[in-house]
């Protein structure tokens, strides 16, 4: 008797515990976002809500400055924001440069590291392709601020290596940080510099993982090594590059702030070279603290980037459907 | 009888460089790799050489690879009037530590409830973290919301909090948590009573550290590399960590001494003989120097993650 009350209690209890073990479970799971869940609604989904400010003259209201009265006490400009955007000499500076400078290093990149992958991928000495790996891959693990000081080390005027060599051999020292001129070629380096091992690296991982027995095939064929690497590596790795050139196509309205900001030194004078759109909408907002047009920047960079990648998609999904990314 | 021929072929001819390119194709290889190696360290051998290098001869020759006289004036200097600098030494390696613990936590415990397939809500949590990589307030509402309504600036949390997460990571964390956690696992220790908390913390990241390494690693250097965040949210100079300091003294070399608490004569003694040049160099090497004993170790972790944060991303 007693045994059976026993045994009819413990079934009652586990069929309570498994209906509210569901819903716990659910609980607990949703504690475990939580934290995430808060940071992103505050710092990613309410500066969202800011957008508004790129249709505003926003003025910080000088009774009570808290954000909202700041915001409700400044006036509704329409999209006049958007127009100085477009209408200042400085906008057709700083698109083209966003956009040359990163068409070239989109295209550059690839071709620079494809083509180390495949070389490292044929070094017979395994540790030496390793070695070279592991040195390229430094100049990643930097920040631009360092990098900064690497490439003053040979440009400051006054001290640095290459003037002067100039004047040791009899020439003019060039005034680097003021000759716009030269930048292109100095950022581009700078940035070959920094990027080449990391892409470098995911095209080796995506080499490696071809089946070796494809390339002894080619070659009992009689397929030489360029046969091999036009007809089997190129085509292995094209899903990887189509991932790599979707995403960058996607940044294409973006820039490495770090590197145009700090590299050229903040160098009034190298402005039409070195003006891109992350500097500016940081310019725009820090030295007139115009936080509208700083904002309408913003809008439209990630406007022109979702259209991009869309688009670019879009192309790669006509050309091969399985290298698409969504 | 051809199988045989075939496997007895193939050791043969991997002998006589089967299927490899030319020895001279491959001596110019080499000879590639070895220039671009040349290229991504010599800056940083350079800037080594300078902080050794004596100001008389920066003075004469500028920034050389062999300079006319070595000293160690710079580090002499950092040892004497770094309060600044060994505040923000000690700042950059603060925020390194607990933003990368607090950053660690919370991405994991995040990327733990989207890998559970059975997680009521796990469609839109994920849906939450991925949509903010395509969109965003952008830089200057941004700030303004970090600033005036949260209340961001002067301290160590104003540093940490903008960068505690990234959906990236929240994605190699759990492609991680999918390619090495059974599923069966789960329902295993459920069924052995355990909580979901203590099922987490107890079992599944002891044996997902590879992964976590992967993270905390990239998450690390994330905010060892930091300027851009303590350039907008902090004026004290008691909190900026060493890569703001740096971006200071690019403009003002004198920012050291003015900080450092000494004043008046001493102050401006310590200014006329300071060794700019090379002292700036020497606090590079200070920044660089942890990195590059380190990466070498790690850098299989962060090749890791790297691979499928951009084939899953």
């Amino acid at each position: 008797m007693g045994l059976e009350t026993a045994e009819n209690k413990g079934t009652k209890k586990e069929k309570r515990q498994l209906l509210t073990s569901k819903n716990s479970k659910t609980l607990l799971l949703t504690t475990m976002v939580l934290p995430g869940a808060i940071w992103f609604f505050l710092l990613r989904y309410v500066p969202m809500a800011g957008i508004v400010l790129a249709f505003k003259n926003y003025k910080v209201y000088t009774k009570k400055p808290t954000f909202w009265n700041n915001l409700i006490h400044s006036k509704w400009v329409g999209f006049k924001n958007f127009e100085f955007l477009f209408k200042t000499t400085d906008s057709r500076i700083y698109i083209r440069n966003t956009l040359v400078y990163n068409i070239c290093w989109i295209i550059l990149g690839l071709v620079v590291s494809v083509a180390f992958a495949i070389i490292l991928n044929e070094l017979t000495k395994k540790f030496l392709a390793k070695f070279y790996q592991t040195l390229m891959f430094f100049p990643y693990f930097l920040s631009w601020v360092v990098a900064s000081y690497f490439v003053l080390a040979f440009l400051d005027p006054t001290r640095g290596l290459i003037d002067n060599y100039l004047i040791s051999h009899g020439k003019d020292a060039i005034d680097w940080y003021n000759q716009a001129g030269y930048w292109p070629v100095i950022l581009t380096l700078c940035n070959v510099w920094k990027n080449t091992g990391y892409s470098t690296i995911l095209y080796l991982a995506a080499i490696t993982g071809i089946d070796p027995t494809l390339y002894e095939a080619a070659e009992i064929d009689g397929a030489g090594k360029w046969q091999q690497i036009k007809n089997i590596t190129l085509p292995a790795i094209r899903p990887m590059i189509s991932i790599l050139l979707i995403m960058n196509v996607g940044k294409i309205f973006n820039s490495d702030f770090g590197l145009f900001f700090t590299v050229p030194m903040n160098s009034g004078s190298l402005f039409s070279t070195t003006q891109v759109i992350d500097t500016y909408i940081y310019r725009v907002m820090t030295a007139t603290n115009n936080i509208g047009m700083s904002t309408a920047g913003s809008i439209m960079q990630n406007l022109v980037g979702f259209v991009f990648i869309v688009v670019a998609n879009r192309i790669v999904r006509k050309i091969d459907e399985d290298s698409s990314l969504f | 009888m051809d199988v045989t021929v075939m496997q007895d072929a193939i050791p043969v001819n991997k002998k006589r460089r089967m299927n490899k390119v030319s020895i001279p194709v491959e001596i110019l290889f080499h000879l590639i790799m070895i220039a671009f190696c040349l290229l991504c360290i010599v800056p940083f051998v350079f800037v080594v050489v300078i902080s050794f290098t004596a100001q008389e001869s920066i003075r004469s020759i500028g920034y050389s690879f062999t300079p006319l006289a070595y000293s160690l004036d710079a580090y002499n200097y950092i040892l004497k009037l770094g309060t600044q600098l060994w505040r923000s030494y000690f700042n950059s390696f603060f925020i390194t530590a607990v933003g990368t613990f607090f950053s660690m936590l919370v991405t994991i415990m995040y990327s733990y409830a989207l890998f559970r397939t059975d997680f009521k809500f796990r469609g839109f949590f994920n849906f939450f973290c991925f949509f903010t990589m395509l969109f965003g307030g952008g830089l200057a509402p941004t700030y303004v919301m970090c600033k005036t309504v949260l209340g961001l600036s002067d301290s160590y949390a104003a540093i940490i909090i903008p960068m505690l997460l990234n959906p990236f990571n929240i994605i190699v964390m759990r492609t991680f948590f999918i390619t090495s956690i059974p599923r069966e696992l789960i329902d295993a220790a459920f069924i052995d009573g355990s909580g979901e908390y203590s099922t987490l913390f107890r079992i599944i990241i002891p044996i997902s550290k590879p992964g976590i390494a992967t993270v905390s690693l990239l998450t690390a250097l994330a905010y060892w590399n930091e300027w851009f965040i303590p350039m907008l949210y902090v004026r004290d100079a008691k909190f900026i960590p060493l890569q703001y300091l740096l971006m200071q003294m690019q403009t003002k070399v004198d920012f050291l001494v003015k900080n450092s608490g000494v004043i008046g004569a001493e102050a401006s003694s310590i200014m006329s003989s300071l060794p700019a040049d090379s002292l700036k160099m020497a606090l590079v090497v200070l920044i660089v120097v942890p990195i590059a004993f380190a990466y070498p170790f790690f850098q299989k972790y962060i090749i890791s993650g790297l691979t499928i944060g951009s084939v899953k991303g």
